[in-house]
């Protein structure tokens, strides 16, 4: 299981790094969001991986700690994801203003 | 008693009358001279109230704590010094606001002069009052920064704008170097407190770091002072009004430098380091600025010089490190202060009313003005030193201590010599100035007719004036107890026995007193005529400008070197400086990772999980297909893409993570609708077209293939190691413990996000505002390139097929687009509202969220756009995105701000269990409003994207097509 998982994570840090070092605003923006796939997934493992633990408590007294997965690296990727999504949506529309603005849809504005 | 919170009142009230005069009218020239007046006046009334308390020795302090763990407090502190110069800046402020009214032409916005005015009495207040080194530093920059402000009050004109700029440049980069000393006085000294650095001087004498420290702060406190070699400013920032130049260039910003130096006196002084370094600039400036002065043709440029040499005095006098010395040069600060104020007022008056500053035009004025003519003629004879005023006493007190023995030097050798001689030069350039402009022939060409100033103009000089003679002839009487009291605030047990009388018997410094008389006046008559036509600046320097040395050092420091710099180092090509930052992450990791294999973990890995892996195989052949095709093919790219993110959104829901999974597919739906938005504006690219790939290309390809799987490897085998070793025991155990019982929700990623880290939750949804608003900004005056500015290829298909038949009318096949689909859109959105509420009730417990149901609720908008297209939802649903973005804000910033009303720190949230008809039991924390506050903003946010970028089709398509027609894919 970490065996794919840790693979995972190389393969997508492969392809996202390949692409944001293109030279299209497009390839750009599926690195990104490859990489910040790849960089999710990272951090989620930092807390190791566990099945059928989720940390939803039944609500009774005392809380058997070991029973659940740590919290944490959930709390810190539902928070990269949100923002990951609000980077992805600036750099789209940077994107499409600086075609706009410079005609060309490469990374420097003008081609070359 | 004078109460100690009066402190902060008298520095704080000047920046209260700042603001308000910003607010008033910027020709209310009336209101705001009252208004800065009563401002002035009364700070000037609460400081001499606290005499009674502060002549019997008394301190008065008043703290407010700011940051105590690092030693920052806001702490004023009161002593005699402090004291009198608080007098000065009020007293002298207020005699400048009632001049400056009358200077001031009606043309001037006067609410800026004003404001900016009191801002800076309020800095110098704040500087002579902090009882504590760093706030010292801070107004001490705020003065620059207000007098560069001043200086270029008339920024139409170039002369103010570079004098501004280059006083800011000098006393700024002067200010950085002090806040350094203070940093290392504090240290040597244990406390940034003002009381303990006084009591600490042995310490800091003796300490390794003094001889740093020292050169540090006398840099902030020459460069202040306008002390050679930094005096070259003082000049360039006549282009202020005179006003300014007569409040901050006589009586308190360049009084800010010896007033430094005299305050840190008990600390600093004393060793040879301090006499050779502080002395050579004082007696270089002492006699030099007075030789400048005699040669200038401007008569506000005499008086800088003037100014320049007198803080050159009292600097010398500050060096020598005796007590009397010190005495002389406090009372010399006082005496300068009057004299070069009133002779300030007088220089603008002429101007004014002359209509020139240029001592060749002027002559014979005294019978058109003959009040301000002689009140001129007093204060430039305390200028010169004549007996029975005020400037003869100090520097009588300057002459005397010259020819004391201090440390055997050259320099101390020199002393008496440099101060004859440069006391002939002050009265040779003080019987120049009075005798060119108001004496000699009548004037025959000045731009106006010359006569007295309105009479309130003349008021504040008379009384200056009339300060010079009377501490002239009584001394003792009027500022005996007023410097007696600054002096003890200073020297403490050190204080020596003076006298402050005008008569001491035939002695040696009364005849340096007659020969400088003398020798100045003889001095005068010789070079009278070649004064008359010289050409402005003193012969052999003339062409040795500081002021051009220093912009030639400006220019190459800050545009050679740096475009030089620049070159070698940096590129404008995004795709290089990517490449380096990703290479320097690469071999930051492996640079750490180094030798780390005896920590590698022992343990085994589970099995192989099949299912995981056939999955990630798909995940994984996705990822490298998009990448692959994101040159040529984007539609097939981003499809590919939401592969890769349906694979792992599904290895959370395997791996526990269930609110990561929700998010996770949300997000995945909205992320890609707006990359689809996006795609319409990218221009088009065809393989077949593509120009050939050159060889330097294919290498680089090479290369960052390599360098990206570097990095991919790199992040497995990090990965990979770190989830086979056990974990740690972390936060998440309390967060586990606590979620239930002290946050009322059993899920405990939900709690933590909305309870225990709100704050981190609070600062997210406002980074998403942030985003949702600069997107909105960004398009609104958005131009879309040439190539896409057509309609898209297939509406036209479709438009044509309507136009060439009969039975069709145009843009019908574009509204029966994808009826069906857009058919159940429509009935969809009942039930993705419903899953909405349902998502963010169940929130608190289990996965869903504020954060989820948000997502889900800007889904069942965005699916009404695509359905029905812009136009069609715009006239049936009228979303107002920037209200909910503000709604939710301010939803979750109440709520937050809600626990202040119990008495708890922000954020805290309250939870109970409410019983909800047809619902059942529900938990209803206070978090929940939070909860409301984020579903709204995230609603808003989205939605605002969404709409703005499939705006853009509306517009271009109205603006190609005229006419509007309906609906269509955006």
């Amino acid at each position: 299981m970490e065996l794919v998982i840790a693979a995972a994570i190389g393969i997508l840090t492969t392809s996202g790094v390949w692409l944001i070092l293109r030279s299209r605003t497009y390839q750009l923006i599926i690195g990104l969001a490859l990489l910040s796939y790849a960089v999710n997934l990272f951090i989620f493992s930092m807390g190791r991986l566990r099945v059928n633990a989720p940390p939803v408590l039944d609500g009774s007294a005392p809380v058997d700690v070991a029973a659940y997965t740590d919290p944490i690296p959930q709390a810190l990727v539902l928070t990269a994801i949100v923002i990951s999504f609000a980077t992805t949506a600036l750099f789209l529309v940077v994107l499409i203003v600086s075609r706009g603005l410079t005609g060309s849809d490469h990374v420097d504005g003008r081609e070359g | 008693m004078w109460h100690s919170g009066l402190l902060p009142v008298i520095v704080a009230l000047p920046f209260a009358g700042a603001v308000l005069a910003a607010l008033l009218s910027s020709n209310a020239r009336n209101a705001e001279a009252w208004l800065a007046g009563t401002v002035a006046a009364s700070a000037l009334a609460i400081t001499i109230a606290a005499f009674p308390y502060i002549s019997s020795g008394g301190v008065i302090s008043h703290e407010i704590e700011w940051v105590p763990a690092l030693g920052l407090s806001i702490k004023f502190r009161m002593d005699g010094f402090a004291w009198l110069f608080s007098i000065l800046i009020t007293g002298i402020g207020l005699l400048v606001v009632i001049y400056a009214r009358y200077y001031m032409s009606p043309k001037d916005p006067v609410a800026r002069f004003y404001a900016f005015f009191l801002a800076f009495m309020g800095a110098m207040q704040g500087l002579v009052l902090s009882g504590n080194l760093i706030l010292l530093a801070v107004f001490w920059e705020l003065t620059s920064i207000f007098s560069f402000l001043l200086i270029g009050y008339w920024h139409h004109s170039q002369a103010a704008r570079d004098g501004a700029r280059m006083a800011l440049t000098i006393t700024g980069t002067g200010g950085l170097c002090l806040l350094l000393g203070m940093v290392l006085i504090g240290n040597m000294a244990g406390s940034y407190d003002l009381d303990v650095v006084l009591a600490s001087g042995d310490i800091i004498r003796n300490h390794d770091l003094y001889l740093p420290a020292l050169l540090l702060v006398l840099v902030g406190a020459l460069t202040k002072s306008a002390q050679f070699p930094f005096h070259f400013w003082l000049p360039n920032a006549m282009a202020a009004p005179t006003p300014v130049s007569a409040y901050l260039h006589s009586a308190t910003m360049v009084k800010a430098g010896v007033f430094l130096l005299t305050r840190f006196w008990p600390v600093l002084s004393g060793t040879p380091e301090w006499f050779t370094l502080v002395g050579l600039a004082g007696l270089s400036t002492l006699l030099l600025g007075a030789y400048f002065a005699i040669f200038q043709q401007d008569l506000k440029g005499l008086l800088a010089y003037s100014t320049i040499s007198h803080l050159g005095l009292i600097t010398a006098l500050l060096s020598f490190g005796s007590p009397l010395a010190a005495v002389a040069a406090i009372f010399h600060m006082v005496n300068h202060a009057t004299f070069k104020a009133s002779l300030f007022m007088a220089a603008g008056i002429i101007d004014h009313e002359a209509g020139t500053r240029d001592m060749r035009k002027l002559s014979g004025l005294f019978s058109a003005m003959p009040i301000t003519a002689t009140l001129a003629m007093v204060a430039s004879a305390a200028m010169a030193g004549v007996p029975l005023l005020n400037g003869f006493l100090s520097k009588e007190m300057f002459f005397a201590e010259a020819i004391e023995e201090h440390q055997r030097s050259l320099l101390d050798g020199a002393a008496p010599y440099v101060a004859t001689i440069a006391g002939a030069f002050a009265v040779t350039y003080s019987v120049r100035f009075i005798h060119t402009v108001f004496f000699g022939p009548k004037p025959t060409d000045l731009p106006k007719e010359p006569h007295e100033p309105p009479s309130w103009m003349r008021r504040p000089i008379e009384l200056l004036v009339i300060v010079c003679l009377v501490v002239g002839v009584i001394p003792a009487l009027s500022i005996g107890p007023l410097l007696h009291a600054a002096v003890v605030s200073i020297l403490g047990d050190r204080t020596p026995e003076y006298s402050l009388s005008i008569w001491h018997g035939f002695n040696i410094p009364l005849l340096m007193s007659f020969i400088a008389l003398t020798a100045g006046a003889v001095l005068y008559w010789l070079l009278r005529n070649y004064l008359r036509t010289c050409e402005e600046g003193p012969p052999y320097f003339r062409r040795l400008k500081g002021q051009r040395i220093f912009e030639r050092i400006l220019v190459t420091v800050s545009w050679r070197w740096a475009r030089a710099l620049e070159t070698v180092l940096a590129t404008r090509k995004l795709q290089p400086q990517l490449r380096l930052l990703v290479a320097a992450a690469v071999l930051a990791g492996v640079w750490a990772m180094w030798g780390a294999s005896d920590l590698l973990p022992s343990l085994t890995a589970h099995g192989l999980d099949p299912v995981l892996g056939v999955l990630w195989a798909i995940g994984c052949f996705s990822a490298i297909a998009a990448a692959y095709q994101a040159r040529f093919h984007r539609l097939a790219a981003l499809i590919l893409l939401s592969a890769t993110g349906l694979v792992t959104c599904m290895s959370f829901v395997w791996l526990s993570a269930p609110d990561l999974a929700v998010t996770q597919l949300l997000v995945e739906i909205v992320t890609t609708v707006l990359i689809l938005l996006g795609l319409r504006w990218l221009p088009k690219r065809d393989e077949s077209t593509a120009p050939k790939v050159d060889q330097a290309t294919r290498m680089r390809g090479h290369r960052d293939f390599a360098l990206a799987v570097a990095a991919g490897v790199g992040a497995a085998m990090l990965a990979y190691f770190t989830m086979l070793t056990p974990r740690p025991s972390s936060v998440g155990d309390f967060y586990l413990d606590r979620a239930y019982s002290e946050g009322g929700g059993t899920n405990v990623v939900n709690v933590i996000l909305v309870d225990f880290r709100g704050f981190d939750t609070m600062g997210e949804i406002v980074v998403l505002a942030i985003v949702a608003l600069t997107v909105f900004a960004l398009l609104r005056r958005f131009r879309p390139a040439e190539d896409s500015a057509l309609l898209p290829y297939q509406q036209r298909e479709q438009e044509e097929y309507d136009s060439v038949r009969d039975d069709r009318v145009e843009d019908e096949t574009l509204r029966d687009y994808l009826l069906v689909p857009s058919i159940i859109m429509r009935w969809m959105f009942p039930v993705t509202v419903l899953l909405a509420a349902y998502l963010f009730i169940r929130g608190h417990d289990l996965p869903g969220g504020g954060f989820a149901a948000g997502i889900t609720m800007a889904i069942g908008f965005l699916l009404q756009y695509l359905a029905g297209g812009t136009r069609w939802v715009e006239d049936r649903l009228r979303i107002l995105p920037i209200r909910w973005i503000g709604a939710g804000l301010i939803l979750a910033a109440l709520t937050g701000m809600g626990s202040f009303l119990f008495g708890y720190p922000f954020l805290t949230s309250y939870f109970q269990y409410t019983e909800l008809p047809f619902v059942g039991k529900m938990p209803t924390a206070s978090a929940l409003l939070f909860d409301l506050g984020v579903f709204s903003l995230v609603v808003g946010a989205t939605v605002l994207m969404l709409i703005a970028i499939a705006h853009q089709s509306l517009r271009i398509r109205s603006r190609v097509a005229k006419g509007g027609t309906e609906g269509g894919q955006n």
